[in-house]
């Protein structure tokens, strides 16, 4: 019941992609336009750039978010303090666990003009301030980066338990051979990782157009659109603060679209290669 | 032996200081946060508060506990928290053990709830729904549309199929019914999985901002990351509710900083048991054969 009204019920909404729609002529009653609205998406300026920042701010994002927590998870395991590795781990969930409104607001204080960060640079380099959200060269290196920082944390679990479940004659065997640390993680820790780096590269596919509203919403301004404005937040702003419908609703199919082609065919992939089954 | 060369011990080092710094990095922001929620004016305006605060006081606590509208917004946060994970639960475990189980038309059924998970009509179709069905500026639009996770549906319905069927079998044998079973057996069974399962969705809604936003039309009406977006990000001065005299012994950050830090209490604290349990449910839910 619940899934058929708040999943399947905004998806007869679809229709309204096609139409010239105005709230006080109703679906029934609004224009029937076909895909002009579709057309025009790649007509304005500002969406066909949402649409290549998306790309960008995402791709960069599914690159680094899967590097990185491998190679976290890969020095985390070279600590051999029990209570200290424990102690990292904790830590470093915990962002993850925080919203975008509270990191924003945090991100504003100390990333303004006057914050901390800037009270460093000017302070010890003697350099002129940065205006971290507020330059657009700087944006996509600010969002990306703080992405980063809020989940490698958690995407670390996954690769954690897996090095835990390597069995440890391959070390020791590894060892009588002659094997060096290094060589070790290279031949026995990072393919025995493999297949889990395949499955979540693949599946993360789907995510190509997901940029991050949460994230994106709550740091943006107008100053950094140009290298900042994501789809859904396009989505949002044509929509419902300037009343296109119609138009919104086309975006936003546009990409629920690609993204579900995307995903079908990154779980075929998964299934075929690492022979992993969602359900 | 790697761990006594030389060159080990060198990578050794810095490896345990890059950690180091890094697990830090994902602390001090909120410590910062929490020094200068307790400084004085001058102090935070003049960018002295690092992480200790600087001529100590609790007024901005003060002033915040006695904000009405943040404390509103803090009692719809958790009146959708406490209903949103109840209604939650009850859906999903329900859901999951009937599809737990193997009955003509379940593939069928299973995928039209994983296919919510893979597309969704968007937002003004939602939004439009919503109005159309009266729950605007209600709960129930904070509660109901996301009471339905196609993801923990699935998490939960591979812990129900790790217990074992002979269990349920000896139960039918003694009379019990489906409920009984449901109840007594599979609930208790899977309380790791559902301890996850419900922090994950308690943490999701105490920080949904979004909805609050898009349905409730006043902010009398905004649960409470609702409004600290308006604080925080909108920076809207109405809802930090200072007085001139007020203003000129507090500063507006650590008012802010005040409502943030309080906001996050409630996942600091329930953040020891999730990671009790996460750790495991994450591994469970991705490591599958």
């Amino acid at each position: 019941m619940f899934v058929l009204i708040f999943s399947y019920g905004p998806m007869v909404g679809l229709v309204m992609a096609f139409q010239d729609y105005k709230p006080w002529l109703g679906m029934t009653g609004s224009r029937w336009i076909g895909l002009d609205n579709f057309e025009r998406i790649f007509q304005y300026e500002e969406a066909t750039q949402a649409i290549v920042n998306t790309l960008i701010i995402a791709v960069i994002k599914i690159v680094v978010g899967i590097i990185v927590p491998i190679v976290m998870a890969i020095l985390l395991n070279e600590i051999r303090l029990a209570g200290l590795k424990k102690s990292i781990q904790t830590l470093v969930y915990l962002p993850h666990f925080l919203s975008w409104v509270t990191i924003a607001g945090i991100m504003i204080d100390i990333l303004g003009l006057d914050g901390g960060i800037n009270r460093i640079i000017t302070g010890w380099f003697g350099s002129e301030p940065i205006f971290f959200l507020g330059d657009p060269n700087l944006f996509r290196p600010t969002v990306i980066v703080s992405d980063l920082w809020k989940n490698f944390g958690f995407g670390m679990i996954v690769y954690l338990a897996t090095i835990a479940g390597i069995d440890p004659s391959f070390y020791e065997a590894s060892e009588i051979d002659g094997a060096n640390r290094w060589q070790q993680i290279w031949h026995v820790t990072l393919p025995s990782m493999l297949p889990m780096i395949i499955v979540i590269a693949t599946l993360s596919l789907g995510g190509i157009l997901d940029a991050g509203f949460d994230q994106i919403f709550n740091l943006y301004n107008p100053l950094v659109y140009s290298t900042g404005d994501i789809i859904d937040t396009y989505v949002y702003r044509s929509s419902l603060l300037n009343g296109q419908y119609g138009f919104g609703t086309a975006v936003g199919l546009f990409k629920s679209g690609i993204s579900l082609i995307l995903i079908v065919i990154s779980y075929r992939i998964a299934y075929k290669f690492a022979n992993y089954k969602i359900f | 032996m790697y761990h006594k060369s030389q060159g080990y011990r060198i990578f050794s080092v810095f490896n345990h200081i890059l950690l180091i710094v890094v697990a830090l990095s994902c602390f001090l922001p909120l410590l910062h946060l929490l020094a200068q929620s307790f400084s004085s004016k001058a102090a935070v305006n003049g960018g002295l508060v690092s992480f200790w605060p600087i001529e100590f006081n609790t007024d901005a606590y003060v002033k915040t506990f006695n904000n009405r509208n943040f404390m509103g917004s803090m009692w719809i946060s958790i009146v959708r928290t406490v209903l949103g994970t109840l209604i939650g639960m009850f859906v999903i475990t329900t859901a999951g053990y009937a599809l737990s189980k193997d009955f003509r038309g379940r593939n069928a059924l299973m995928w039209i709830f994983v296919f919510t998970m893979l597309f969704s009509g968007g937002l003004i179709p939602s939004y439009i729904l919503i109005s159309e069905l009266g729950l605007k500026d209600t709960i129930w639009a904070l509660v109901l549309p996301g009471a339905f996770g196609a993801y923990n549906l699935i998490l939960i319905m591979n812990f129900f199929k790790t217990i074992p069927k002979a269990l349920e079998e000896a139960a039918f044998i003694d009379g019990a019914s489906f409920f009984v079973i449901f109840t007594r057996i599979y609930l208790p069974l899977s309380l790791p999985g559902l301890a996850t399962i419900g922090l994950f969705i308690m943490v999701g809604h105490w920080n949904s901002w979004f909805d609050g936003l898009l349905y409730m039309s006043t902010t009398e009406k905004y649960p409470l990351a609702s409004f600290l977006q308006t604080v925080v990000v909108q920076n809207s001065a109405q809802n930090v509710a200072l007085s001139p005299s007020e203003a000129a012994a507090l500063s507006e950050q650590s008012i802010k900083a005040a409502q943030i830090f309080i906001s996050t209490v409630p996942i600091i604290a329930v953040y020891p048991f999730l990671q009790k349990y996460f750790v495991k449910g994450i591994v469970l839910g991705a490591v599958k054969e």
